[in-house]
């Protein structure tokens, strides 16, 4: 066997992304020459089928026994490549790739200078390729389940396709019942869709499928493992009530001494409930929790002669004694859905929300609005001899959204509409109210959303183009400062309630998940997607997906979107029923690895262990590369104390001769 | 030629990132002033964008209404300063020498004599006649370096604040030493009134000045003078703070303790260059709630919301286009009153000025007086 590899060199002119700026007609001339170079081309578009076909073609005719790519960033189309090497006979290993886009024609203007760094690039390539050694993908079962953290819209819609699909499912939700945010909205927008009546029916699919296993009032404790084959546990807290015997008839929370006297975070607050409860009629599953904050028997273990709830209770199904419940389980992959948070307005002190009742938020005026909500779906501010029917109404956008001085700078693309919506909402009820939004710039882009823009300013709502500094009081009245910029003209508003598009932000919890699942974030501080365009539901964590506003701020039709891509995605994982591992991983060498757990520390996947291992007779410890958790990132090959571990394919014999070139070539 | 024009306009709008802008209007929705003069800050920083309409903006006379408060940039969404772009007109006007007469006589006494008020550097120091002050030469070792401000050596309305403050630091032992008659502003206004160069020269002159002393602190009494040095000296060595600051340590520490009951009730309000400007709204309420007997009242609009009192921004020594409606120091004097207030607590000279003055075109006198926090707590010293 001839052992001298024959090299095919292929440099692309990726259109004039890189044929603009650098001669590659001179660049594959210059590749033409290198050792062990047997041919060298440049193409318009390699990784076009005639490129691909132009590389198979030679490997069959040339006996090319190694090739390499001159063209864009690997990320890009290494994959693509392998492919055409493997379709070709040869081991897609023994691809290397020079980038000379990103790295070279994107970056530079000089032609002559751009032109000699790609010839480096490729010389360099070249000089790694005739050393690369073939490798072979490994394949894991996959676990036929799946996990999903977060019971809104974006979990209960990729639960359901699962499930539909015939896989298990987990669903883990922090509250004592799914539904959301989506839950507490009045109505949607632009369809004006009764919020509940189109959730509340996937709510409960999802509580009665039998491929559904849901956990409530339950949070994730831990997930280790890998792609495939996680190892998960679920804390399932104690909700003093026996979920088995729980009617759901209400019975208890009548009798409850502190019936009323508790804030109802399902309301915003602005309703109460006692200390056993259910958040709200059409909560799934339709079961009463005690809230351990508040109870009186469980924070003084004494509740009058004896707890009413008990009494009350025709099934005997509250438990006092109950105890949180830990729960482990395996599944192949995982989905976060886990939301969002709204703005907190009183970060802006300027507009006074937590100071004067009548500034609110979008939410809050939701759950006025609502049937459902606290004040039987009638707008009143306050209560007693202070309620207040508001007949001057502002709305302010963009609060929390749009604005560096909140270190927030992006748009929460929800708050728009949702204040059309409202405003709306508010002009059905009260026609007398003279309803304004004061807006910066109306972003109505999704489908039916100019559509209801246009209806609703033919309604009467004025929108004023300004967006107000400053809210005070003014005798009654809020006096809301700001300017008509459309007008060119400061003006002082005086209204009877200010509604706050507060803007959408990462939950303050968002660490919790991060932690356990290495998942990266982005500036914005939500969950950071694999690639913004082409893999918006991966993360960097193979078999790890994202649904809704975990990923970033989105509406209703968005999210449900989004939740199906992920179930699809993780779907592809569970229907092949088996994953490919890394090939480029790190392997130890255990006759030199003195054990010293370095590496162990380092690994940002927890993929390295150490074991004991007989050493000629000797006992010791070495360390162990997980091959299915190994991402192949290097860090323990570069960090390693004693040289042991090599990462394949980047190994010390291949990349310090492709690194002495550069300094060779002048 | 054309080519300086373009490089002018691009430093122009690439020293106030003008394009950085969406038009959004809360800088001059916040503006205090909008509402009772011609200025309008956004339709500034929009028709800044354009070279060929520099100079007319900067002769218009609304740039001069400017208090200089910084609502407009505290509320700017996308970290501009308008305030910044209007006193870069000023400054144009300044370069080409047109000046109005009061502002020249104002700047060349703060080159001449050291301060804005057209006074002998001689008598800088008359204010002290009668107290025990300690005065420390360069070099010398000192924990709390002094810094009076121009406006409180010079006017007797207000230089009780400076004299009460060293009655206060005699008994509370506190190590400090005054600069005295070698003292000079610190130009403040006259970087606000548009003279950058004076500006710059002054803030050579101080740093060297101020950091000739071994001081460890440099407590200022004027929060124009504190947030000045805060902010636009690079290279001063000292921790600059605002007197408050010292007051509520002397107090913690019990070192100070004030006597008598007090029957008031006080109602501060937030000076701009020590509220908005620079986060201190906690320090003075927190001395005078030490104040025995002393009911403390609260401005509607008061700490972030707080209302200019239109006492900055060189509205001392010029007039902009203010016309219409109640000037904002009688529109705060009356909210005072509606509250029930019989002092009107403020901690900066300027506000002291224009508050006062409001008060007595109202006439108040009767009802409410106007007083620094050190000029009110006086009597309370134990």
């Amino acid at each position: 066997m001839n052992n001298k590899p024959r090299i095919g060199v292929y440099v692309c002119h990726c259109g004039a992304n890189i044929a603009k700026t650098v001669d590659v007609e001179a660049v594959s001339e210059f590749a033409s020459h290198l050792p062990y170079v047997k041919v060298a081309r440049n193409y318009a578009y390699m990784c076009s089928d005639p490129g691909q076909l132009l590389i198979r073609e030679d490997i069959k005719n040339e006996g090319l026994t190694r090739v390499v790519v001159a063209s864009c960033s690997p990320r890009m189309h290494e994959l693509t490549f392998r492919k055409t090497l493997a379709a070709a006979g040869l081991n897609p290993y023994y691809l290397e790739m020079a980038n000379i886009r990103e790295h070279c024609s994107w970056v530079h203007t000089d032609r002559d200078e751009a032109t000699a760094k790609a010839k480096r690039l490729v010389y360099s390539a070249v000089a790694k390729a005739r050393l690369l050694e073939p490798l072979t993908e490994k394949e894991v079962e996959v676990e036929p389940s799946a996990l999903i953290v977060g019971g809104g819209i974006a979990g209960i819609q990729a639960a359901l396709d699962i499930a539909a699909a015939g896989f298990k499912v987990y669903m883990v939700e922090k509250t004592t019942s799914v539904g959301g945010k989506m839950s507490q909205l009045d109505k949607t927008f632009p369809t004006l869709d009764c919020s509940a009546c189109i959730l509340t029916p996937k709510m409960v699919d999802v509580a009665s499928h039998p491929n559904i296993e849901l956990m409530t009032y339950s949070k994730v404790e831990d997930i280790s493992g890998y792609v495939g084959n996680f190892d998960v546990k679920v804390r399932k807290k104690a909700r003093y009530v026996d979920m088995d015997k729980c009617t759901g008839c209400g019975a208890c929370a009548e009798e409850c001494r502190l019936r009323g006297t508790i804030p109802n975070d399902y309301d915003m607050g602005l309703g109460k409930r006692g200390a056993i409860y259910l958040p709200f009629p059409q909560a799934v599953p339709a079961k009463y929790t005690i809230d351990p904050d508040r109870c009186l028997m469980l924070t003084r273990g004494k509740c009058g002669k004896g707890p009413k709830c008990v009494e009350a209770c025709a099934v005997g199904a509250v438990n006092f004694e109950q105890e949180d419940e830990i729960v482990e389980f395996k599944v192949g992959t995982v989905i976060i859905a886990t939301g969002y948070e709204i703005f907190d307005a009183s970060k802006k002190p300027e507009y006074g929300y937590g100071q004067y009742p009548n500034v609110i938020n979008g939410l809050e005026l939701e759950r006025l609005v609502a049937a459902s909500g606290p004040t039987g779906g009638e707008i009143v501010i306050g209560k007693g001899d202070k309620a207040m029917v508001p007949k001057e109404v502002a709305f302010i956008s963009c609060v929390g959204s749009r604005d560096d001085s909140v270190d927030k700078p992006y748009c929460s693309r929800v708050c728009c509409m949702y204040s059309a919506k409202l405003a709306h909402l508010i002009l059905e009820k009260l026609p007398e109210a003279n309803v304004r939004i004061y807006y910066m710039d109306v972003r109505a882009f999704g489908k039916g959303y100019e559509e209801f823009y246009d209806r609703v300013r033919r309604e009467g709502v004025h929108y004023i183009r300004g967006n107000p500094s400053e809210i005070f009081k003014r005798g009654d009245k809020l006096v809301v400062k700001a300017e008509d910029t459309l007008a060119g003209r400061p003006l002082e508003d005086e209204v009877d309630l200010v509604v706050l598009a507060v803007g959408l932000e990462p939950r303050q919890d968002a660490r919790e998940i991060i932690d356990i699942l290495k998942l990266s974030q982005s500036a914005d501080g939500f969950y950071m997607e694999a690639h913004p365009k082409l893999a918006p539901v991966d993360t960097a964590t193979d078999g790890v997906y994202l649904a809704g506003c975990a990923q970033g701020p989105k509406d209703i039709p968005d999210t449900v979107a989004q939740a199906k891509g992920a179930a699809a995605s993780a779907l592809i994982l569970l229907s092949s029923g088996q994953v490919k591992v890394q090939a480029q991983i790190s392997i130890v060498d255990e006759s030199t690895c003195r054990g010293c757990g370095f590496c162990v520390e380092i690994c940002p996947y927890g993929a390295i262990e150490l074991v004991e291992i007989n050493r000629m007779g000797n006992m010791a410890q070495v360390a162990r590369v997980n091959e299915a958790l190994c991402k192949g990132c290097g860090a323990c090959a570069a960090g390693c104390l004693s040289g042991s571990i090599q990462q394949r394919s980047f190994k010390d014999q291949q990349i310090l001769p492709q690194i002495a070139v550069l300094g060779a070539m002048k | 030629m054309n080519t300086d024009a373009n490089t002018v306009i691009e430093s122009f709008i690439q020293k106030y990132d003008l394009l950085g802008c969406i038009q959004c209007g809360r800088c001059t929705g916040g503006c205090p002033v909008t509402i009772r003069t011609g200025l309008n800050p956004r339709r500034i920083v929009y028709d800044s964008r354009d070279e060929e309409m520099l100079e007319e903006l900067s002769n218009l006379t609304e740039i001069w209404d400017c208090t200089t408060c910084n609502t407009c940039a505290v509320r700017c969404p996308k970290g501009l300063k308008p305030v910044d772009v209007l006193v870069g007109l000023r400054n144009m006007l300044v370069e080409e020498g047109v000046i109005q007469p009061t502002v020249r006589d104002a700047l060349e006494s703060i080159f001449r004599e050291g301060n804005p008020w057209d006074k002998p550097r001689a008598t800088r120091c008359d204010w002290m006649e009668g107290l025990d002050v300690r005065i420390v030469e360069p070099g010398e070792e000192v924990e709390n370096l002094i810094f009076v401000c121009c406006t409180i050596a010079y006017d007797p309305k207000v230089q009780v604040i400076a004299q009460n403050f060293v009655k206060l630091l005699n008994k509370a032992g506190v190590d400090y030493g005054f600069i005295g008659e070698d003292e000079s502003c610190c130009a403040s206004e006259a970087h606000n009134m548009g003279e950058e160069g004076l500006f710059e020269m002054m803030i050579e002159d101080n740093t060297e000045l101020l950091n000739s002393y071994a001081a460890k602190r440099l407590v200022t009494l004027s929060p124009h003078c504190y947030s000045t040095f805060k902010n636009q000296y690079p290279d001063l060595k000292a921790e600059v703070i605002h007197y408050s600051h010292l007051l509520k340590e002397l107090l913690e520490e019990k070192k100070i303790a004030f006597g008598k009951e007090c029957s008031d009730k006080v109602i501060y309000h937030d000076p701009c260059y020590l509220g908005k400007q620079n986060d201190v709204y906690d320090e003075p309420r927190y001395v005078l709630k030490q104040i025995k007997g002393a009911e403390i009242l609260e401005f509607e609009r008061s700490r972030e919301r707080s209302l200019c009192c239109e006492g900055g921004g060189g509205k001392m020594w010029v007039e902009g286009t203010e016309t219409k409606e109640e000037r904002l120091a009688e529109t705060r004097v009356k909210d005072a009153r509606e509250q029930g207030a019989t002092v009107l607590a403020v901690a900066c000279p300027f506000c002291v000025l224009t508050l006062d003055d409001a008060l007595k075109a109202k006439g108040f006198e009767e009802e409410m007086r106007v007083a620094d926090v050190l000029e009110f707590l006086g009597p309370f010293i134990e």
